[in-house]
C-alpha cells in the first residue's frame, strides 16, 4: 500500500480541480451565496481520496461539480487534462440514499447503465450478474429494492456503479444511512475489494462526515472548512492496512482531524503526511504524591517563588534525595523549573496554586493525560466494555520495562495521580482499575 | 439466474388464451363499425332490441378506451413539454388550467360540425367527435398528474439517470413515466369514470335540429327515452352498470394492482389492492413466456432505435428557429380564432343580450352552490360514519366508486318523468340532476378523510370523553377539511359541466327547461347559434375561473397550510 503513493506521484492526474468556486442564488433572490471559494486539488490513479468537512459545508456540491452534474460558477475541472463538459464520461456515483429505481429488480437496476451504453442483452446479463456476485448479492437478482435491507440496497447501488467499470468511483456518504454494524461490514468489504484490486476502478473519491471512516480508508484526506468552504488541509495518509482504531497512529490522526474540525483558527496547511507512530517508550514516573507536589509548590510560593534546592532541603530538614522525586514531578508537570540549582515557580504553577480544588483537578488532568503511562492506562480501560481492568494486567505490562518492584511503584504513583485527576479509580479490595466518565 | 423449469401449457394459459381470442375478435368486429358508411339523410337506426345491447356496450367501451389512449398520449407529451421547457411551461400550464375549467360539453356541437366536415360520408367523423368529447373529460386531470410528478421527481433519481447516461427515451420510460405511474393510473381510473358522463352526452346529440346517433349505450338510452320506452331505459341502465363493473374488474383493478410495483418507498399503500385477473395472468406459463420474449424483443429493438433517434441533435440555431416558428404559429392561431370569436359575438349579440347571459350565469351559480352545500350537508356525516368504521368502508367504497362512475345523465330522463308526474317546480328541481353526478366526490373524499384520521387522535378524543359536538368541532372537521376542499372543488367543476345537460331534460318528447346558463348554451347549440354558444361558454368559463381564483384556491392553500395531517 505504501508504495501506491510513491508510484502514483509521477503519473498525470485522473482529474484535476482548478480554482473551482460555486455560488448559489440566495433564497431571497437578491444576491448570491458563495458556497465554495477557489478550490484546487487533483485526483491521481490508485488512490482513495476522502473529503471531510462539516455538514452543509459543500462537500456534496464539490463532488457533483467534479462529476459534471452541476457546473462550477468559475474555475474548471479537467479530466485527463481536458476540460470537462457535461457529465464525467467515465465515472460512477454511489448515493447516500441509494437512489435505486424501486420499480426495477436488482438485476434490472444493475443492468440499466449498460443498457444506456447500448450493450447487447446477453453481454449485459453476463456483466451484471458478475458484479452482483462480486458485491455479495448472489441469489437476489429478481428481488425488488423494497424487499432488501439498507445494507443490501447499498450493495445494489455499488454494483450499479461498478458495472460500467468506471475509472473514477465517487461515493457520497455511502455508509451514513446504514446502521453501525452494517456500515462497518460493508466498509470492510469494499476496502478488501479495493486492496485486492477486484474493482475495475482507478481511483475513489468519497465524501463523509465520519472522521473515523476517513482515517480507516483514505490514502489522502482533503479537509474542507470555513465559510465559504475552502481546502484547509491535505493529509497524505501513509499507514498500512488494516488500520486498527486502537493504534497510536490511528488515534493521532483522528485527534488531528478532530482538531481541524473544531478549531477554525488553526492555520491552513498544504500537505501533511501522517505516518506510523511507533509506541512511545515509558518515561518512569518520579515517585511523588500529589499532596507532596502541592506542598512543595506552597513552600516555594511562600519564599517568593524561587529558592536554592540545598537551602530548601536544609530548611525542611530533609535530604536532597528525599526531595528530588517531588521536584522532578513538579518539573515534569511544568509547575516548576530548575535553573542552576534554583527552583523557580512557573506561571502554570502559580495558576494551579491559586485555583480551587475542582479547577486544580482539571488542570492536573490535562497535564497527566499526556504522560505516556497514564495515557496508556486510560485508553486501555476505556477500550473495554465495562471500563475496568485488573491491576495485574498493567503490572504484567510494566514488568517488561521496569522489573517487578519498580513496576509496582510506578503503578502506585500512576494510580495516585490518576485518582486525583479523576481519570480512573482503584478498588483495593478487588485490585481493579476503573476509568471514570 | 432463473432456474430452468419445465414450463407447459396450464389451465390458466387456456383461460387467458380464450379470453384474449374473444377480446381480439370483439375488437375487430366492433372496430369495423367505426368506419361504417353513413349519410346525413339516413342515420343508422338504433334498435331497442335488448339483444343488441352487448354490441352497443362494446362500441361505447371501445370509444372510451380510444379516448383513454389519446388522453395518456396527450398527458405524456404535454406534461413533459410543460415540465422541461421553461418558456413553454409559462404558456401551457395556465392554458391547461383554463381548459380544465371550461365546460367542454358546451363545445360538443361546435366540435361535431368540425369532425363531420373531416369525414362527411362515414360514421368516423361522428365517432371522432364523441371520442374527442370523452378525451376532453379525461385528459386535463391526467396531464396535471403527470406534470406534477415530473416536477417532484427526486433529485437523486435525476442524478442517477444522468450518471448512468440514460438516453432520453430510456430516462423517459424507466425513470419519469415509471415514477409517475401510480398517480397516472389512479388519475386515469378516476378520469375514466368521469368519461362515461361525456360518453352518454356525446353519442346522441342534436345540432341544427338534426339528430346524430352513434351506435352505443348512450344512443340506445336516448332512443328509448325519445320513444318513452321505460323497459328499454331500464335495460340500458342495467347494462351500463354491468359494463362499468366489468371494465373495473378486467381493466382498472389489474392496472391498479400492477401499478403498486411503481410505489416509491417513502409512501405506504393505504389499502392493498389485489386483482384476481392480474393473479390469473401471472399464473399462466406458456403465454407469459412467449409474450415475455416478444416484449423483451420489441423493447430492445425500440430502445436501440429510439436511442439513436434521440441522439440526433439539431443545431442550436435550427432548434431556436423551430421554437420561434412554433410560438409564432401558435400565437397567430390563437389570435385569429380569438378575433373571430369576438367579431361573431359582437356582431350577433346586443349588449342587453350579453348582460342577460351574465345574469343567467348567476342563476346557475346559485344552483351550483346549492349542489355543493347540499352534498356537503348530506354526504359528509354519512362519509364520516363510513370512514370511521373500516369494515363498512371496505364494503362501501367499491359501491360508491361504481355509483360515481355511473353517468348521471343517463338518469335524467327518469328524473324528468318524475318531475312531470309530480309537477315539481323544475327551477329548483334542476339542482337534483346536477347533484346526481357531482355529489359523489364529496362522499368519496369524506370517507377518505375520515379513514385518514390517525387512530391515536380518535383514542385521545375517546379518553378525554369529548362530547360528539366537541369531537366534530376539534377533531373531525379540521381533519376532514383538506379532503372536503378537494371533494368540493371537484363537485363544483362537475356541477358546472352538468348544468349544460341538467337544465334541459326530456322524457318522451316532453321537455323541461329552466332559466340558466346551461340551458342557454344547450338551446343555442340545438339552434346552431354560434355567437350564443361562444358567449355562453365564455361567461361560464369566466364564472368558474373567477371563483376558483377568489375562493377555492385560498381555501385550498389554507387547508394545505393549517389542516394537513402528517
Amino acid at each position: 500500500m505504501a508504495n501506491r503513493l510513491v508510484a502514483t506521484a509521477e503519473q498525470t492526474a485522473l482529474l484535476e480541480v482548478r480554482e473551482v468556486t460555486k455560488a448559489f442564488p440566495s433564497p431571497d433572490g437578491k444576491g448570491f451565496i458563495q458556497v465554495l471559494s477557489p478550490l484546487s486539488f487533483s485526483i491521481r490513479a490508485e488512490e482513495w481520496v476522502v473529503v471531510v468537512g462539516p455538514s452543509g459545508g459543500g462537500k456534496s456540491t464539490l463532488l457533483r461539480i467534479l462529476l459534471g452534474l452541476i457546473p462550477p460558477t468559475s474555475g474548471e475541472v479537467l479530466v485527463h487534462g481536458k476540460p470537462l463538459r457535461g457529465v464525467h464520461p467515465n465515472a460512477a456515483l454511489v448515493f447516500q440514499q441509494f437512489a435505486l429505481l424501486p420499480w426495477l429488480t436488482v438485476l434490472e437496476n444493475v443492468e440499466l447503465p449498460l443498457r444506456a451504453k447500448g450493450i447487447p442483452r446477453l453481454e449485459r446479463l453476463k456483466r451484471a450478474l458478475a458484479v452482483i456476485d462480486m458485491v455479495g448479492l448472489d441469489g437476489y437478482e429478481s428481488a425488488y429494492p423494497r424487499e432488501l435491507s439498507g445494507g443490501m440496497k447499498q450493495r445494489v447501488g455499488l454494483a450499479r456503479a461498478l458495472v460500467v467499470e468506471p475509472e473514477l468511483l465517487c461515493m457520497d456518504e455511502p455508509f451514513s444511512a446504514l446502521d453501525v454494524l452494517t456500515a462497518e461490514n460493508l466498509r470492510a468489504e469494499l476496502l478488501r475489494l479495493w486492496l485486492e484490486r477486484k474493482m475495475p476502478t482507478k481511483a475513489i473519491v468519497m465524501v463523509t462526515h465520519n472522521l473515523e471512516e476517513a482515517v480507516q480508508l483514505a490514502d489522502r484526506i482533503l479537509v474542507l472548512g470555513g465559510r465559504p468552504t475552502r481546502l484547509r488541509a491535505e493529509i497524505e495518509v501513509d499507514l498500512p492496512h488494516p488500520r486498527s482504531p486502537d493504534s497510536p497512529s490511528f488515534r493521532a490522526l483522528l485527534d488531528d482531524l478532530y482538531q481541524w474540525m473544531t478549531d477554525p483558527t488553526r492555520p491552513d496547511q498544504k500537505v501533511v503526511v501522517a505516518t506510523e507512530i511507533s509506541p512511545q517508550p515509558f518515561v518512569p514516573l518520579p515517585h511523588a504524591r500529589v499532596g507532596g507536589i502541592a506542598g512543595l509548590l506552597h513552600i516555594l510560593a511562600d519564599v517568593g517563588g524561587q529558592i536554592d534546592l540545598h537551602e530548601l532541603a536544609h530548611r525542611l530538614h530533609l535530604s536532597i534525595d528525599d526531595l528530588l522525586p517531588i521536584v522532578e514531578a513538579a518539573r515534569l508537570l511544568g509547575f516548576m523549573e530548575v535553573k542552576e540549582g534554583d527552583l523557580i515557580l512557573t506561571e502554570k504553577g502559580i495558576d494551579w496554586l491559586k485555583a480551587d480544588i475542582l479547577k486544580r483537578k482539571e488542570i492536573f488532568r490535562d497535564l497527566v493525560i499526556q504522560i505516556p503511562l497514564i495515557a496508556r492506562i486510560v485508553s486501555a480501560l476505556r477500550s473495554t466494555r465495562n471500563k475496568t481492568l485488573p491491576m495485574d494486567f498493567f503490572l504484567d505490562l510494566l514488568d517488561e520495562h521496569f522489573g517487578e518492584d519498580e513496576a509496582r511503584r510506578q503503578l502506585q504513583t500512576a494510580i495516585d495521580w490518576g485518582r486525583y485527576a479523576e481519570l480512573f479509580t482503584y478498588d483495593a479490595t478487588t485490585d481493579m482499575l476503573r476509568a471514570e466518565e | 439466474m432463473i432456474a430452468k423449469q419445465v414450463r407447459s401449457f396450464n389451465r390458466y394459459d387456456a383461460m387467458v388464451a380464450m379470453g384474449l381470442f374473444a377480446l381480439l375478435y370483439a375488437a375487430v368486429h366492433v372496430g369495423q363499425g367505426m368506419f361504417a358508411r353513413f349519410s346525413p339523410e339516413h342515420p343508422p337506426p338504433i334498435s331497442l332490441n335488448p339483444a343488441l345491447l352487448p354490441y352497443y356496450a362494446a362500441r361505447s367501451v371501445l370509444r372510451m378506451f380510444v379516448a383513454l389512449a389519446l388522453s395518456v398520449a396527450f398527458s405524456l407529451v404535454y406534461g413533459s413539454v410543460a415540465a422541461k421547457n421553461r418558456r413553454a411551461e409559462q404558456f401551457l400550464i395556465p392554458l391547461l388550467d383554463v381548459l380544465q375549467s371550461v365546460p367542454v360539453l358546451g363545445f360538443l356541437s361546435a366540435t361535431l360540425t368540425f369532425f363531420l366536415s373531416l369525414s362527411p360520408t362515414s360514421l368516423f367523423g361522428l365517432e371522432l367527435a364523441s371520442i374527442f368529447a370523452i378525451f376532453t373529460g379525461q385528459a386535463w386531470n391526467m396531464t396535471f398528474a403527470f406534470y406534477h410528478s415530473l416536477l417532484t421527481l427526486p433529485e437523486p433519481l435525476k442524478e442517477a439517470a444522468a450518471m448512468m447516461k440514460l438516453s432520453r427515451w430510456q430516462r423517459f420510460w424507466k425513470v419519469e413515466v415509471s415514477y409517475a405511474m401510480l398517480p397516472l393510473v389512479w388519475n386515469g381510473m378516476m378520469s375514466f369514470a368521469g368519461g362515461w358522463f361525456f360518453l352518454a352526452a356525446s353519442e346522441a346529440i342534436t345540432v341544427l335540429r338534426r339528430d346524430y346517433r352513434l351506435p352505443g349505450l348512450g344512443s340506445y338510452m336516448a332512443t328509448a327515452v325519445e320513444q318513452g320506452d321505460l323497459v328499454a331505459t331500464l335495460w340500458a341502465i342495467g347494462v351500463m352498470v354491468v359494463t362499468i363493473v366489468a371494465v373495473d374488474q378486467f381493466f382498472w383493478r389489474p392496472m391498479v394492482a400492477w401499478a403498486e410495483k411503481f410505489r416509491t418507498e417513502e409512501t405506504e399503500a393505504v389499502v392493498k389492492v389485489s386483482s384476481w385477473v392480474l393473479n390469473l395472468l401471472q399464473q399462466t406459463h406458456l403465454l407469459r413466456r412467449y409474450f415475455g420474449r416478444l416484449a423483451v424483443g420489441v423493447g430492445e429493438w425500440l430502445d436501440r432505435r429510439m436511442t439513436q433517434i434521440g441522439e440526433i441533435a439539431l443545431p442550436e440555431h435550427t432548434r431556436l428557429g423551430l421554437g420561434r416558428l412554433t410560438t409564432f404559429a401558435l400565437i397567430t392561431f390563437c389570435v385569429y380564432w380569438f378575433l373571430r370569436g369576438v367579431i361573431i359575438v359582437v356582431t350577433d349579440l346586443s349588449i342587453g343580450e350579453m348582460l342577460r347571459v351574465v345574469g343567467l350565469g348567476f342563476v346557475t351559480l346559485a344552483r351550483v352552490m346549492m349542489v355543493v352545500v347540499i352534498s356537503t350537508l348530506l354526504w359528509v356525516p354519512i362519509g364520516v360514519f363510513i370512514g370511521l368504521h373500516p369494515n363498512l368502508a371496505r364494503f362501501a367504497q367499491p359501491l360508491v366508486q361504481i355509483a360515481a362512475s355511473f353517468p348521471a345523465n343517463m338518469l335524467y330522463p327518469l328524473l324528468a318523468l318524475v318531475f312531470l308526474k309530480t309537477q315539481f317546480p323544475f327551477a329548483i328541481g334542476s339542482v337534483i340532476p346536477m347533484m346526481l353526478g357531482a355529489q359523489w366526490y364529496v362522499l368519496f373524499n369524506a370517507i377518505a378523510g375520515a379513514m385518514g384520521i390517525p387512530t391515536e387522535l380518535q383514542e385521545a378524543a375517546g379518553i378525554f370523553r369529548l362530547p360528539a359536538k366537541e369531537r366534530w368541532r376539534w377533531l373531525i372537521i379540521p381533519a376532514l377539511f383538506p379532503h372536503w376542499v378537494t371533494g368540493a372543488i371537484t363537485a363544483w367543476g362537475g356541477a358546472w359541466n352538468a348544468s349544460i345537460v341538467a337544465e334541459v331534460i326530456e322524457w318522451h318528447k316532453q321537455r323541461l327547461t329552466t332559466a340558466g346558463l346551461g340551458a342557454y348554451i344547450t338551446l343555442a347549440a340545438t339552434k346552431g347559434h354560434a355567437a350564443a354558444i361562444v358567449w355562453g361558454i365564455t361567461v361560464m368559463s369566466a364564472f368558474v375561473l373567477t371563483f376558483n381564483r377568489l375562493f377555492w384556491q385560498r381555501l385550498y392553500r389554507l387547508a394545505e397550510l393549517r389542516y394537513k395531517l402528517g
